[in-house]
């Protein structure tokens, strides 16, 4: 069925004037991105995701408005932003559709970050500039279809092999893997060391099957790594950095920007609901003029900006290189929670409407049940601040 | 080809419009600000394709407070090479007219680009007071131009068709909607926006000739009513005493 796409209405929402708190360049990357989401997302988003097909043409347009690696250096390919930029970018992305955020995040924080990290100069010049102009498309391999919560316990494998290692092993849940040029691998080394990694998309070996049937991230391909005797030359491992500290300083990043994003889902789905209880009529008034509804919509934009702040200070705490991995966690898992529940809230005011994509909101429901769960599920993130309030491991 | 690019700030289109001070002052508290989209989208982006075809510089020019900089520095993002802020309010179009013509007499600019209009007042005033401060041409409603040496064949829209018109620079051109394309500013623009020179000059203290005494919004439009089919006298009866069309 061929609809017309309805207009994207979206308004901003700031009840605590968050607003004076940014930079000129904050409000003007917003403003830009916002524009980019409504002229080029919002109108095929609908129709891309009830497809299951990623808009594949949107990588060169994310790339050439910058959200790639925002607060990466601009010698490296990136936009030598603040991390609030780089939030902002992340929430206005996510206004319109998770997946679309997802691919920048992917390729920003999980693939660009640890090469600009712990490559070598030599191969930060190969890949980085490439990656920030959308010729090249990364991917992330850190889960493994045995192995998600517990990455620790990866059998994905390399092998010195002298000139060069040989990699075995299987990553699974790999988001843009299908479409990617190049992969950031992680793999033990025969110490049982975990190793990151690039590999690229014609080495022998190398295959990336997509995964079907996805009912969240529709707009998002996710896919398959397998590699069977895959060799890696030496200069492709990351010289410096072992262990699980590796995967997770990118996980960090990536989940930052996931604090962020999350807010726009949510404030999306807000805006939905509190335009349509305005408008929708039934027994003679508007639908937002019953308590029960108000008390829907107060409850929304309470949570929506307390998440705001909390993504605010976590922004300026990064900005000062003092945003503590746990508090980066505690800020993705709150903010994903609250854009899940305000998701599924909003669906209600919307009614029978609310299933349909004439409106977004259970476009973004859906979507949400993947970012609660990707890059650490919620309850690995009540873990987390577990630990670090008590001093005991919950893990195993 | 140097251009100067008259930009102003209007409302966001979806913004609620109220007044205070007896309906003579617009209120613009909680209202969101933009780029007047004519003056953005086509009159700014002209101006830039004009410059990477044939060289030259791109200055922006705003009449206004402060508080208009963030407007000026999407400008500058979009491409524009610098930017001059006129420090007073903008009170009527004479009066900005007048410092703009000023400012323009002080540089060398073969093209003057403003929009058609702006999205909030409409006036469409502007741009041939400026060129007539000016003594050179002026073209309006333009949506389409091809520049060649000195001489542009310009597109404009009229009543039901359109005009081709020839003209040499200098001269002030209004832009209306196919000039150009809309370009969203990038992240390394916005970061480079801010190492432009955005030049703070005094007003030449023009004095307005026209004030506003009062606005008035629209009527509220009734909702919609909805006929069953087979009440056709309801209908003729609705848009003959109501609609009165019959
Ligand atoms: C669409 C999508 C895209 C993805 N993209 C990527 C990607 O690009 N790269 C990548 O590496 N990964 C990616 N992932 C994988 C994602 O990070 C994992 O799915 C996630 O870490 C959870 O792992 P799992 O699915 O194996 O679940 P499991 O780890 O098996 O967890 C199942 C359940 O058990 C719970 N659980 C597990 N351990 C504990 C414990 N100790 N205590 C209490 N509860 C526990 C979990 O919270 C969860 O509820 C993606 C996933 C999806 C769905």
């Amino acid at each position: 069925m061929h609809k017309k796409v309805a207009q994207d209405k979206y308004q901003h929402h700031d009840y605590y004037g968050i607003d004076a708190l940014l930079t000129e360049d904050h409000l003007l990357a917003r403003s830009a991105v916002r524009e980019w989401v409504k002229k080029e997302v919002s109108p095929i988003i609908e129709d891309y995701s009830n497809r299951a097909a990623c808009p594949t043409h949107l990588f060169k347009g994310l790339a050439d408005i910058g959200a790639f690696g925002p607060s990466l250096p601009m010698e490296y390919g990136g936009g030598g932003m603040d991390e609030i930029a780089y939030g902002i970018i992340m929430q206005e992305l996510e206004r319109g559709d998770s997946g679309i955020r997802s691919m920048a995040s992917v390729q920003g924080s999980l693939v660009m970050y640890p090469i600009y990290r712990y490559a070598s100069e030599e191969q930060k010049q190969k890949y980085l500039p490439k990656l920030g102009s959308g010729e090249y498309i990364g991917c992330f391999g850190l889960t493994e279809p045995d192995h998600g919560s517990n990455p620790s316990g990866m059998i994905t494998n390399i092998k010195d092999m002298g000139d060069h290692y040989l990699l075995n092993g299987s990553k699974m849940w790999i988001t843009n893997s299908p479409l990617a040029d190049i992969a950031v691998v992680w793999a033990k080394d025969e110490e049982g060391v975990i190793r990151g990694m690039v590999v690229e998309k014609d080495m022998p070996g190398f295959s990336a099957p997509e995964i079907h049937g996805k009912w969240s991230l529709r707009a998002s391909i996710t896919g398959e790594l397998v590699f069977e005797d895959v060799k890696v030359p030496k200069e492709n491992v990351f010289p410096d950095i072992k262990g699980l500290k590796g995967p997770l300083s990118c996980l960090s990043k990536a989940r930052y920007g996931i604090a962020w994003g999350a807010i726009g889902a949510a404030l999306d789905c807000y805006d939905s609901a509190l335009r349509y209880s305005q408008e929708r009529e039934q027994f003679g008034k508007p639908i937002g003029a019953f308590q029960l509804t108000q008390k829907k919509l107060a409850e929304m934009i309470t949570e929506i900006t307390k998440a705001q702040l909390l993504a605010w200070r976590l922004g300026s705490l990064a900005n000062d290189s003092k945003a503590t991995p746990a508090q980066i966690s505690m800020a993705k898992r709150n903010n994903v929670d609250m854009a899940l529940n305000i998701a599924r809230e909003a669906r209600q005011i919307h009614g029978g409407m609310g299933i349909t994509n004439e409106y977004p909101v259970m476009r973004h429901m859906m979507n949400l049940e993947t970012v609660l769960t990707y890059e650490g599920t919620h309850d690995i993130h009540l873990l987390i601040t577990g630990m670090d309030v008590t001093g005991f491991n919950a893990f195993k | 080809m140097n251009s100067l690019v008259c930009i102003s700030k209007t409302p966001e289109t979806t913004a609620k419009i109220s007044f205070n001070d007896n309906n003579s002052q617009f209120d613009t508290e909680g209202v969101q600000f933009i780029m007047n989209p004519y003056d953005e989208w086509y009159a700014l982006v002209r101006a830039l394709e004009a410059k990477e075809q044939h060289g030259g510089e791109v200055t922006v020019i705003n009449v206004g407070p402060a508080s208009n900089d963030v407007v000026i520095r999407k400008a500058l993002a979009i491409g524009a090479d610098k930017a001059v802020r006129v420090d007073t309010e903008a009170n009527d179009a004479f009066q900005v007219a007048s410092e703009i013509a000023n400012y323009a007499k002080t540089g060398n600019f073969d093209l003057i680009y403003l929009g058609k209009e702006t999205i909030d007042y409409n006036g469409a005033e502007l741009g041939a007071m400026i060129a007539e401060l000016l003594d050179i041409a002026y073209i309006s409603f333009a949506s389409k131009m091809e520049v060649d040496g000195n001489v542009a064949k310009i597109e404009r829209d009229i009543e039901g068709g359109i005009e081709v018109v020839e003209v040499q620079t200098p001269f002030v051109i209004s832009a209306a909607k196919g000039l150009a394309e809309q370009r969203i500013p990038n992240m390394r623009g916005i970061m480079m926006a801010k190492r432009k020179p955005l030049e703070v000059v005094p007003s030449s203290s023009v004095q307005a000739k026209v004030s506003v005494k009062e606005y008035k919004l629209p009527e509220m439009k009734s909702g919609v009513k909805l006929v069953d089919p087979d009440n056709m006298d309801e209908l003729v009866r609705l848009l003959s005493e109501e609609a009165k069309v019959i």
